[in-house]
């Protein structure tokens, strides 16, 4: 298990090769990415930022929690901070399993709690100008 | 006793501040120390009850706290 708040990009293969094992059947990928429109706004890109030392915390708790509930032996967790452009990954969850029901579940359980619970904000920045915090509890949602 | 308050995001940008140190009585709790924040400049526009984590951990109104502890007031995350 690993999770881990990151700076650089996202290299989805290497998630996948270090969580690889001849023991797994099955591999549940996600992969969150920058869209260019929200809400009706044209969007340029997101600044993330996070209360950092609790976020990680949190998706490492998070992360634990699933290998728990779905007996998964491998659950990778990257989730970036700074400055993303367009189609730039966010988040990758890789989630393995020797079927494809626990890793499917375990791949959701974290994205879900990971929306719910880990400090981490975005402001996006719009083709007008202007930017604005994301503000889920306003059905502002990502 | 002392206690550091961290801002983030939304709420950083209202208050001015990422953080401040306030003072609070022996055996204060996180709801007498919300009453302390609702005093400082541009903490008009913060939620009656915010989420708050003490100490990295997500803690209630009724928590008390101790000299030293961080108290981070949290906006609506929107990780992912």
């Amino acid at each position: 298990m690993r999770a881990a708040l990151v700076r650089h990009s996202i290299d989805v293969s290497a998630l996948l090769r270090e969580a690889a094992s001849p023991a797994h059947g099955a591999t549940a990928i996600f992969v969150g990415t920058v869209r260019d429109v929200s809400e009706g706004r044209a969007v340029t890109g997101i600044d993330y930022s996070a209360y950092e030392s609790m976020a990680e915390r949190e998706i490492t708790a998070i992360a634990a929690e699933a290998i728990d509930r779905y007996g998964c032996p491998a659950v990778l967790v990257e989730h970036r901070v700074g400055h993303l452009d367009i189609g730039d990954v966010s988040i990758a969850i890789v989630a393995a399993h020797e079927r494809r029901a626990p890793a499917m579940d375990a791949m959701r359980y974290v994205i879900e709690e990971i929306k719910c619970r880990v400090p981490i904000w975005k402001q996006e920045q719009y083709a007008d100008g202007t930017r604005e915090w994301v503000n889920p509890t306003r059905g502002h949602a990502a | 006793m002392k206690i550091t308050v961290r801002f983030f995001a939304s709420y950083a940008d209202e208050l001015g501040r990422s953080t401040v140190e306030l003072p609070l009585a022996e055996g204060g709790t996180v709801s007498d120390l919300m009453c302390c924040i609702a005093a400082l400049p541009g903490a008009a526009s913060l939620p009656p009850n915010p989420l708050v984590a003490v100490n990295q951990v997500y803690a209630p109104l009724t928590s008390i706290l101790a000299s030293g502890d961080e108290v981070a007031v949290i906006p609506p995350v929107a990780g992912g």
